[in-house]
């Protein structure tokens, strides 16, 4: 029984909060732009590479920890992602604000691919290691066993969801967030200023997907296509959640990633429920009904 | 002459592989060009197409499914045939779904048809493939193999074409037009929007398969990377909106320019991008090299003499993927409706939709 | 002096033109409604001063200044609020954020100010907190005017503010009309109801097929003949 804990509902709620802070960015974009960006996921990919640049390019790793390293590049990193996201946002979304939905999904399908084909060639195609060497597990009460990364994960994803919780409930751009995710129509005739709720959108749910893509290269490896192969785990989790909705989105993460975990668990004899070959498709399985049959999300919820 | 031949071998090979994708490219046509359903799962059917072809002309072997020996043509055609009923099952409960969730949808049952052929060894030899796929004319001798190949895969296109502009003509394709035109009005007419939606789904993605078994049968091999969505599905849609999406011709055009693009690119881009590329950036490198780490500099000029990755010559594919992306913006924002844009029946353009349309966005 | 001014306003959704050559004006302190039959493009005519419409023609005046071709949020910092006749509050924020979003572009200390709206709109004090998609449709008219009352609008932008609601509600709610006007506010309103509407109104338009048909003011309409057999005759006012 231990190792369902150890080996599956930790590592599931280490890889559930990582699309959680994915899917909360899908899910502000999709509230506020009115359309599913497909380029999320190489957002991610990028911002951790640009992580990894800051961490190799500050002197100070190697003076500092690793830790301290992180929590100095992470940040720097989601800035500067966040420009260039911005920047994408004005050259290549901007001139579809008033076009059908469907042209600006297109356009972030090619988005996509100058995204991922970019860091392809400045950082290269091959497999990298955001940290080296490998880390003995904690132990406690002599039977839990945690990899002290996933601690630190999992503290650190409820620390920013805890910020996001403070943005839209307390501040006054998150508030019209909200009201735009409500009724842009109504947002713009009530005097909000929508380019600048725009802006703060994106700049929030790339600072998400930064620090969802460095996690995800903590937990395994950096390559260049890892942000589109968790891309529609994200997704599902948004869907889950109620797209649109960001609270929704923290849990419907939650529930994808335990659940990808848990289908590996021997339930039945002594194989694996399902091969792990179907880990991946566990969550495209649970969007593609939650589509057909709750398209609201789990939760209260609502289709734009 | 040699080389000359070997060019002559070479454009055979583009004329056959554009020709493959303009067969993707019709399918799509019919499902987002003239229906407007967005189906970011069109790897999904090129791979049941390709593999059910593939499993079912191949010799047998220990490793996967097949024996059956049977001929291309009834390979090819059984392919299709069971594209039908799985195409209709996705369609039956996807189709409703508003277009950004559809896309979704339709990419995640992709990736999970792709899936199961990686995970299902016993019957496609898993990540290894299926190979030793048997190749029409295959006998012959070169360059008449290759002649008569490109040319079988020409005539589909045109028969297709041929079909698919009756169908769009036909009332039925009328119809069609003013469901995506103007849904209410159909629904209004009594009309069962979403058998006839169906119907085109379906209808696009056996084409599809058509297309997935073709390229099986061309280069002799199937294995779950020809289903991976950046070649099998985005690309398509890069030459359908490239070329014009709901113009059959644009279709065509689109596959085959974009297609002669990527490839020549591929084949090149290497032999003329590293030079002018790396003058290019040269400078840059040199003074970053300086007060940057080493282990930043990820990106030597000199190709590395063990592995060959991160020179600059490594990098002309991913430039092209990049180029692509590029393309695609640039068609969006300046040539929205493609080269060949929709020829609009004429029926269809007497009703005055576009402020019916405009009408109904506006915010009440 | 006219606070709102539209003449010679031409144009449409898209390509479709809607209104031909309307003209109208508010001037201050003054109530002014638009009736007409469906479709008739009354609100479109309100939606013309907020830029929200495609002008091929026409001028929108704002104590004399051009504002026709300003974005929706500017026309709101120049001091003229737009309560839509649907979806006009955020169903999902609370009673007292609305009211601040209402307030977004204000800089100062607005905290005084939903006080206000709270003497004004009492049931609106017991809800602050709850969501306001979860309110009646009588008191979400409230927040709806409440929150374009924020910042202290010149003129006041109400598209059939009594649709749908019970007559009881109705009253109410050109009771608060008239208070708000009492205040100084300047207000064009679209009414479906338009005895009520012309009851309390200084002067009204009548608007057939995107044109200006009549205009007068409230009582002279009221006895109008022609008028009553339009808009006021017998079994016409159907939700009295």
């Amino acid at each position: 029984m231990i190792d369902l804990l150890n080996f599956h509902i930790i590592p599931g709620l280490v890889l559930g909060s990582i699309y959680a802070l994915g899917a909360i960015g899908v899910s502000l974009v999709f509230g506020i732009l009115r359309f599913a960006n497909f380029a999320h996921g190489d957002t991610m990919t990028l911002g951790t590479y640009i992580t990894y640049t800051f961490i190799h390019l500050t002197p100070l790793y190697g003076i500092v920890a690793l830790p301290l390293a992180l929590l100095i590049a992470v940040p720097a990193a989601m800035i500067a992602t966040g420009l260039i996201v911005l920047i994408i946002d004005r050259l290549f979304y901007r001139p579809f604000r008033n076009s059908p939905v469907i042209i600006v999904v297109i356009a972030s399908f090619g988005m996509m691919l100058m995204i991922r084909s970019s860091i392809e060639m400045i950082w290269g195609p091959q497999l990298k290691a955001m940290i080296t060497g490998i880390q003995p597990p904690w132990f406690f009460f002599d039977t839990i066993r945690v990899l002290p990364k996933h601690v630190a994960i999992l503290i650190a994803a409820l620390v920013l969801m805890g910020i996001i919780h403070y943005l839209l409930s307390h501040t006054k751009i998150g508030k019209a967030m909200r009201a735009m995710a409500d009724s842009p129509d109504l947002a713009r005739v009530t005097g909000i200023d929508t380019e600048r709720v725009v802006k703060a959108t994106w700049m929030i749910g790339t600072a998400l997907a930064v620090a969802a893509g460095v996690f995800l290269a903590l937990d395994g490896q950096m390559k260049p296509l890892m942000g589109f192969s968790v891309l529609l785990a994200v997704f599902a989790s948004a869907i889950l959640g109620g797209i649109g909705r960001p609270y929704g989105a923290m849990a419907g993460g939650l529930v994808i990633g335990v659940a990808e975990e848990l289908s590996t668990y021997p339930w039945i004899g002594d194989g694996p429920l399902l091969s792990p070959g179907y880990k991946a498709g566990v969550s495209f399985a649970i969007m593609v009904a939650m589509l057909i049959w709750r398209p609201n999300g789990l939760f209260k919820g609502k289709v734009f | 002459m040699e080389q000359l031949y070997g060019y002559f071998l070479y454009s055979l090979s583009l004329l056959t592989f554009g020709g493959i994708y303009a067969i993707l490219c019709l399918g799509l046509n019919i499902q987002w060009g003239f229906t407007g359903l967005f189906n970011a799962g069109v790897a999904g059917f090129f791979a049941i197409g390709a593999y059910v072809s593939a499993i079912l002309t191949a010799p047998e072997s220990p490793r996967h499914l097949g024996g059956y020996d049977l001929p291309i043509p009834v390979g090819v055609f059984i392919a299709m045939v069971v594209c039908v009923p799985v195409a209709w099952a996705i369609g039956r409960v996807c189709i409703r779904l508003r277009s950004d969730y559809l896309a979704i949808a339709t990419l995640g049952i992709a990736e999970i048809i792709r899936l199961v052929f990686k995970n299902e060894l016993w019957a496609t030899n898993g990540a290894r493939g299926v190979s030793f796929v048997p190749k029409p004319f295959e006998a012959w001798d070169s360059p008449w193999d290759q002649i008569a190949m490109a040319l079988v895969v020409l005539v589909i296109v045109a028969l297709l074409y041929i079909a698919i502009e009756l169908a769009r003509t036909s009332p039925w394709g009328r119809l069609m037009a003013a469901i995506r035109e103007d849904e209410p009005a159909a629904l209004a007419a009594g009309k069962n929007v979403e058998r006839f939606r169906l119907e085109a789904f379906v209808i696009g993605a056996v084409v599809m398969a058509l297309g997935g078994a073709m390229m099986a049968h061309y280069i002799k091999f199937v294995d779950p990377k020809m289903a991976e969505p950046l070649k099998a599905t985005f690309l398509v849609w890069v030459m359908l909106i490239a070329g014009g999406s709901g113009n059959n011709k644009g279709a065509i055009l689109g596959a085959m320019l974009l297609w002669f693009i990527w490839s020549i690119t591929e084949t090149i881009a290497p032999i003329i991008i590293p030079d002018s590329f790396a003058h290019v950036v040269y400078p840059f490198h040199l003074v970053a090299s300086w007060f940057l780490p080493e282990a930043w500099m990820a990106t030597p000029i000199a190709p590395d003499p063990v592995t060959g990755l991160d020179s600059w010559d490594s990098k002309a594919p991913f430039l092209r993927v990049f180029l692509i992306g590029l393309a695609l913006q640039i068609v969006l924002q300046k040539f929205s409706s493609g080269i060949l844009p929709e020829q609009r029946l004429q029926s269809l353009a007497d009703t005055d939709d576009a402020s019916a349309r405009a009408a109904r966005s506006s915010p009440s | 002096m006219s606070v709102l001014e539209l003449t010679d306003i031409t144009g449409g959704y898209g390509e479709t033109e809607i209104l031909h050559s309307v003209s109208m004006r508010v001037d201050e302190k003054e109530i002014v409604v638009i009736i007409g039959p469906n479709g008739a493009g009354k609100s479109t005519a309100m939606k013309a001063v907020f830029g929200l419409l495609n002008l091929t023609a026409g001028t929108v005046r704002l104590n004399d200044k051009d504002i026709t071709h300003l974005a929706p949020e500017q026309v709101v910092r120049k001091g003229v609020c737009y309560v839509p006749q649907v979806g006009n509050v955020f169903p999902n924020l609370s009673v007292e954020e609305n009211l601040e979003m209402g307030a977004y572009v204000r800089t100062d200390d607005f905290g005084p100010r939903i006080q206000e709206m709270y003497e004004l709109f009492p049931d609106l004090r017991t809800k602050r907190s709850e969501a306001a998609g979860a309110l009646s449709g009588g008191q979400r008219q409230m927040v709806a005017m409440a929150k374009a009352l924020m910042l202290d609008p010149k003129i006041l932008l109400l598209d059939e503010p009594t649709a749908g609601l019970s007559p009881k509600y109705r009253g109410e709610i050109f009771r608060v009309v008239r208070d708000i006007n009492s205040i100084g506010v300047a207000i064009l309103m679209v009414e479906q109801n338009a005895k009520q509407a012309l009851n309390i109104a200084d002067r009204g338009y009548i608007l057939v097929d995107g044109q200006n048909r009549m205009d007068d003011t409230g009582p002279a309409l009221l006895s109008n003949p022609e008028v009553g057999e339009m808009f006021l005759g017998g079994g016409t006012d159907k939700a009295a």
